[in-house]
C-alpha cells in the first residue's frame, strides 16, 4: 500500500532524511520513534505530499505524486504536528470545510461529521472557536479532520502530545478501532505507546532507519528481556543464584535490595531460579520476569552511533 | 471548481471572523470621503463626476491593500495550518486563486459601499452613470493588480508586518514609475522610448483613462497581466517556502 525507496530529504546542506525504504500494508499500526530531529516529521510530510523528496521515490495505493498527488491525498489523513487548525473557527464550520474540500456531500457529509464528532468527543465544545480551546480539544479537533473522509491511510503526528493521562488512554482507544484494515502512523515519543497501539517500530535516527520490526522485537534488544528479578525480604545470600546454569551475570541493587539474573543467549531461566530459591528456602517476597525496557533499547539505538 | 468555491468562502468568512475586514472597510470609506470632498474639491470643481474621487484611489490602495494582503499566506505560515491546507486534496494553484478571489472581494465590496458619493453626484447634477461605473470597474481592476502584488510578498514571510512593508514598498514603485518625480529624472538624458516603458509600468498611466471611464483593451489587459504574473510567481514563492 505504501511503498518508500531510498528516500532522502535535504534542506540547505543538512541531511533531513537518508536514504529511508520501507514497506507497509493494511493492518500495519507503525510508531516512528526517534529523538527530536531525527527526520520523523519530515517522513510523515514527505508522505503526505507536503514536502518533495529531494531523491528516492514514494508509491502510495500504486500512484505516485508526480502523476496523481489529488487521488492520493484523498486516501490520506493527516494530523500535522502540533493540530494546526483556523483559530477564528469553531469545531464545527472547521470540520465542515474539511468534509467539502474531502469532497462528501448531502447527508453522508452530515453523518460522517456527526460521527468523528462523537467519535472523538467534541460535542460540548461545537460551536466555541477554536482558539479558544484547550490544548486537549485542539488536538481532538486534528484527529477528527484527519479521519473525517475515513482514509484507508492515517498519518498522526504526534497525536497524543499534550493530552492527560486519560485523553491518551481514549485517543489510543480511538486508533486501535480505527486501525483495522488501514494503514496507521504515529510518531510518538511515548515509548508505552508504542506497545500498546502498535503492532511495528521504526526507529529513525539521524535520517537512518535504525530498527524496523514489531514491539515484542524490539524488547528482545533489551538485555533485560527474559532477566529474573527478586527481592527478598531481608537480607540474604544470593551469590549461588549467580552459578546456577544459563545465568549469564547477576547484578544487585543494594539500595533496595533488588537482585536480577540476566539469561544467556536463548536460555530460560525461571524455573531454575525458583527451584534454587525453594530448596535454598531464600525469602524471596516478589519474583518476576523482566519483558525488557524500551527506554533502554531506544537510548542504546539512537546513541550508539554519536559515540 | 467547487474547491475553489470551498476555500474562498471559507477565506472571506474569516476576513470577518475577526475585526479586520471591519476595520479596513471603515477607513477606506473614510478616507475615500476626506479624500474627494475635502482634499479632491469635489463640490468647488462644479462638476457633476467623480474624478476626483477615484484620483485618488491607486494612492488609498498603495496603503489599505498591502495591508489586507499581508494576511494571505502569512497567517497561514504563521499558525502552520498551511500544512493543513496543502495536503488536502485540491491544488496549490486553485488555493492561491481562492485567497487572492477572497480578498478582491473584499476590496470589491469596499468599492461597493462608496455608493453614497454616487449618490451625491447623482442628486447635485446629471452625471454619466456609464462613466462612474466604467471608472469603479476599472478601480477594481488596478486594486486586484496591487493585492495581487501584496499576496506574493505575504508568501515570502511569516511576519505580516514584514510582509506589509515588502508589498507597501514594490506597491509604490509601481505607482510612482507614471508619477512626474520619476520621470523627470529620466527626461533630460533618456530618449523617449526609455520613458515611455518607464511610464507604462505604471499603475497611474494605465488608470488615468480609466478613471475618466474609458476602458480600453490594453489598460485591462495590462492589469489582469500584472495580476496573474505576481500571482504566479506567489505560486512559485509558496511552493518553495511553504515548509520553513
Amino acid at each position: 500500500m505504501i511503498s518508500v525507496k531510498n528516500l532522502s530529504k535535504t534542506f540547505a546542506k543538512e541531511v533531513a532524511v537518508d536514504d529511508l525504504s520501507f514497506d507497509m500494508q493494511p493492518g500495519d499500526v507503525v510508531a516512528f520513534l526517534g529523538p527530536n530531529g531525527a527526520g520523523k516529521s519530515t517522513t510523515m510530510k514527505m508522505l503526505t505530499g507536503f514536502l518533495r523528496p529531494t531523491s528516492g521515490e514514494i508509491r502510495i495505493n500504486d500512484l505516485s505524486y508526480a502523476s496523481s498527488s489529488l487521488k492520493i491525498k484523498q486516501s490520506i489523513g493527516y494530523l500535522p504536528e502540533g493540530a494546526p487548525a483556523y483559530a477564528e473557527m469553531t469545531p464545527f464550520q472547521f470540520l465542515q470545510f474539511i468534509a467539502q474540500i474531502r469532497g462528501l456531500k448531502g447527508k453522508h457529509k452530515q453523518d460522517r461529521i456527526d460521527q468523528v464528532i462523537e467519535q472523538v468527543e467534541l460535542g460540548s465544545v461545537l460551536n466555541r472557536p477554536i482558539e479558544t480551546l484547550s490544548k486537549g480539544f485542539k488536538r481532538r479537533v486534528g484527529l477528527a479532520q484527519a479521519i473525517i473522509h475515513d482514509p484507508k491511510i492515517l498519518i498522526l503526528d504526534e497525536p497524543t502530545d499534550g493530552l492527560d493521562p486519560n485523553q491518551k488512554y481514549q485517543v489510543r482507544q480511538l486508533i486501535k478501532n480505527l486501525a483495522k484494515d488501514k494503514v496507521v502512523i504515529i510518531s510518538t515519543h511515548i515509548l508505552e505507546e508504542v506497545s500498546e497501539v502498535c503492532n511495528r517500530v521504526m526507529i529513525i535516527n539521524q535520517g537512518k532507519l535504525k530498527f524496523d520490526g514489531s514491539p515484542d522485537a524490539l524488547l528482545q534488544l533489551s538485555p533485560y528481556h527474559g532477566a529474573v528479578s527478586l527481592h527478598f525480604s531481608y537480607r540474604a545470600d544470593a551469590s549461588e543464584l549467580e552459578e546456577l546454569e544459563g545465568v549469564d551475570y547477576m547484578t544487585e541493587d543494594l539500595a533496595t535490595g533488588k537482585v536480577t539474573l540476566f539469561p544467556k543467549p536463548g536460555a530460560q531461566i525461571l524455573h531454575l531460579v525458583a527451584a534454587h530459591a525453594q530448596r535454598c528456602k531464600l525469602p524471596v517476597d516478589s519474583l518476576y520476569v523482566e519483558t525488557g525496557r524500551l527506554d533502554e533499547v531506544f537510548r542504546q539505538i539512537t546513541q550508539e552511533q554519536e559515540k | 471548481m467547487s474547491n475553489i468555491y470551498f476555500v474562498f468562502k471559507r477565506e472571506f468568512a474569516s476576513f470577518f471572523a475577526s475585526p479586520v475586514a471591519y476595520v479596513f472597510i471603515g477607513i477606506f470609506l473614510v478616507l475615500s470621503a476626506v479624500f474627494t470632498f475635502f482634499v479632491g474639491g469635489l463640490y468647488e470643481r462644479g462638476q457633476a463626476d467623480l474624478l476626483p474621487f477615484f484620483n485618488f484611489h491607486p494612492w488609498l490602495y498603495l496603503f489599505l491593500v498591502p495591508a489586507i494582503a499581508m494576511r494571505v499566506w502569512s497567517e497561514e505560515r504563521k499558525s502552520g495550518s498551511i500544512e493543513l491546507l496543502m495536503t488536502l486534496p485540491i491544488r496549490p494553484w486553485q488555493i492561491t486563486l481562492a485567497k487572492y478571489l477572497a480578498a478582491w472581494f473584499v476590496l470589491g465590496l469596499c468599492l461597493v459601499l462608496t455608493f453614497p458619493v454616487w449618490l451625491s453626484v447623482n442628486y447635485l447634477g446629471q452625471p454619466d452613470n456609464g462613466i462612474i461605473l466604467a471608472a469603479y470597474i476599472g478601480s477594481w481592476l488596478m486594486s486586484g493588480a496591487f493585492l495581487a502584488i501584496g499576496v506574493c510578498m505575504s508568501a515570502l514571510t511569516k511576519n505580516q508586518v514584514v510582509a506589509f512593508i515588502l508589498s507597501l514598498v514594490a506597491c509604490f514603485v509601481f505607482v510612482v514609475s507614471g508619477s512626474n518625480i520619476v520621470l523627470d529624472a529620466f527626461t533630460s538624458w533618456a530618449p523617449t522610448m526609455v520613458i515611455d516603458t518607464v511610464a507604462s509600468f505604471s499603475f497611474l498611466t494605465h488608470f488615468e483613462a480609466m478613471a475618466k471611464g474609458v476602458i480600453a483593451l490594453n489598460n485591462v489587459v495590462y492589469f489582469l497581466l500584472v495580476s496573474v504574473s505576481w500571482l504566479f510567481a506567489s505560486l512559485v514563492v509558496i511552493e518553495q517556502k511553504k515548509a520553513d
